[in-house]
């Protein structure tokens, strides 16, 4: 039940897209939803739904794991939609009550669908494709020239992976301590509002004694490693282009150019 | 039979790149009062297969019947079952949140819906059965010892009264005078009310004197299911599966190859004195 969110859950497989240095990944994503928003016609998105899909192609993770993250925002969709349909003013389609449905209504319903769905599904592929320490490698190097506006770039970095690592593992042991509530005939799915959010207590306490044992213990561990921040720290690991990160920004450099021409021409 | 597990096969995450069977085709009867040790080494699918029995998970394939009734059934009261099947979690400490360790054990019989006076009644009994002095009922679970903590939990559990009662390694990282402790109030337990214990365990001494009867899991399957005396017969292919026969088992073994007639199927040191003392006084005469 709770596994069912992918953000920030990586999948594990061997690809070229999973080989690539962090930092093409997020910037081909940011640019890829930049893309998203620039122009707006149906040839434009058939194109980017099309780069997409190759790019899933080549990253060899199931489609059902890019639709799973799309469940979580469903809702959000659906407002959207809901907004779009009835609030946007035009050429009257059909009217029901008070409410009016424009064929421009339609019109930006129907791209604010496909843009969503293509955002997140791009945005999983990106966290599907990379392991979060990775991804905060990328997003530290990335970041680094901040580092002169005094901004604490690797401070931020640390506390991103080590939240996000802490993500599966507060939701295996939220999974546990509701089980072991529930041999003890905890009710979490039946009741009113208030009854449910009361049911809560025996896990929320738990939970967060347990979080702060964590971090504690993590604290201890990194202290005891001599962890003192970014300053003078080297990586095992320095990420370094090779020649087919250069090769994927020239590739999403083409599908820039050809999502700018469709949009200028057709 | 009060459980009755029928060819019940598990698998977490259906469709996850590295999953694989945690239960394959489990086959189980447990009956009303005795007392079962259920061994295996660390991701055997002990915990897997102790969560079914009171329907917390449900089987990708099988069925599993309480007092006859399959117990994924629709309108299966499965409140009702997990008041009658307790189950005590591995690090079971983790679980408390009330503020003071009386409340905490009043939860569960609380969640039954039963007045009030039978509430606290069953949450004293649980904790005099548990062996928490009455002063310490007023105090905050959190600060006990963790021997302490974890015998609040296990009265937590205890206090619903449950005909079938499931402790899932219940001596995890609890130092050996703790562990003693944990095991002497279980076989007490046992002593005094007849109920069904399920002791899960990876280590055969903790068990291996007190059971009437040893389940052996080995990657999702059962491998032995028996009487100690025949489980420990096997100590070599257990060896092969990374556990070990306790250690009396060893030492009757090697006596008997060095030539003594002794009997080495005694499981107890009581056991093994006796029969060495029989053999030596036969020498002697
Ligand atoms: N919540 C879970 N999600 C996915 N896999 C799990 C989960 N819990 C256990 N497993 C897997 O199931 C197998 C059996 O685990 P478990 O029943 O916990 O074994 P044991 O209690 O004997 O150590 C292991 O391979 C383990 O990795
Ligand atoms: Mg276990």
């Amino acid at each position: 039940m709770l596994r069912d969110i992918t953000l920030g859950q990586y999948y594990q497989t061997d690809s070229v897209i999973h080989r690539l240095d962090p930092r093409v990944k997020l910037g081909g994503t940011l640019l890829y939803m930049i893309s998203l928003f620039l122009f707006e016609n149906i040839w434009g998105h058939l194109l980017a739904a099309l780069f997409l899909a190759a790019v899933i192609r080549i990253s060899r993770v199931p489609f059902r794991f890019m639709v799973r993250g799309m469940k979580t925002i469903l809702f959000l969709i659906l407002i959207t939609v809901t907004f779009n349909l009835f609030l946007t003013p035009g050429e009257a389609l059909v009217t029901v009550w008070k409410l009016t449905i424009t064929r421009e209504g339609v019109r930006m319903a129907v791209f604010m669908v496909i843009r969503l769905t293509l955002l997140i599904i791009g945005s999983s592929v990106m966290t599907l494709t990379t392991t979060p320490n990775n991804l905060t490698d990328g997003l530290e190097k990335m970041l680094g020239p901040l580092k002169l506006l005094k901004v604490p770039v690797h401070e931020v970095a640390m506390m991103m992976s080590i939240a996000l690592r802490f993500i599966p593992i507060l939701l295996e042991e939220t999974d546990k301590i509701m089980k072991a509530q529930m041999a003890r005939g905890a009710d979490f799915d039946t009741g009113n509002l208030i009854q449910r959010a009361k049911a809560l207590v025996p896990l929320l306490v738990p939970l967060f004694i347990s979080a702060f044992r964590r971090a504690n213990d993590l604290a201890m561990a990194m202290e005891a490693r001599c962890y003192r921040g970014g300053e003078g720290r080297t990586k095992m690991k320095p990420l370094i282009y090779r020649r087919c990160d250069y090769i994927a920004y020239l590739v999403i450099l083409a599908y820039l150019v050809c999502k700018v021409l469709a949009g200028v021409l057709l | 039979m009060a459980l009755k597990v029928d060819h019940v096969s598990y698998l977490y995450e259906e469709g996850m790149p590295l999953s694989r069977k945690a239960l394959d085709d489990i086959c189980l009867d447990i009956p009303q009062d005795q007392f079962i040790g259920v061994i295996g080494h660390t991701g055997s699918g002990k915990s897997t297969l102790m969560q079914h029995l009171n329907g917390l998970l449900t089987p990708t394939e099988g069925h599993i019947y309480y007092m006859g009734r399959d117990i994924s059934a629709k309108d299966f009261d499965r409140k009702m079952l997990r008041s009658k099947v307790g189950l005590v979690f591995q690090y079971p400490e983790h679980q408390l949140f009330e503020t003071d360790v009386f409340a905490d054990v009043c939860f569960g019989p609380k969640n039954l819906g039963l007045p009030k006076e039978e509430i606290e009644g069953r949450a004293g009994e649980a904790l005099e059965k548990v062996g928490i002095p009455r002063e310490m009922y007023s105090m905050s679970p959190f600060e006990l010892s963790g021997g302490q903590k974890r015998r609040v939990a296990i009265a937590g559990v205890l206090a619903m009264q449950p005909e079938i009662l499931i402790l899932d390694e219940p001596t995890a990282g609890l130092d050996p005078r703790g562990r003693e402790e944990i095991l002497d109030q279980i076989r007490q337990l046992r002593r005094q009310t007849h109920i069904t214990v399920l002791l899960v365990s990876h280590s055969m001494e903790d068990v291996a004197e007190y059971v009437d009867r040893i389940i052996v899991m080995n990657q999702g399957r059962i491998m032995y299911d028996d009487v100690p005396k025949a489980v420990f017969a096997h100590y070599r292919e257990l060896e092969q599966v990374g556990l070990a026969a306790p250690q009396v088992t060893y030492i009757m073994n090697a006596l008997k190859e060095s030539g003594l007639e002794v009997d080495t199927q005694a499981t107890t040191i009581q056991e093994a004195a006796c029969s060495l003392r029989k053999v030596f006084s036969a020498v002697g005469r």
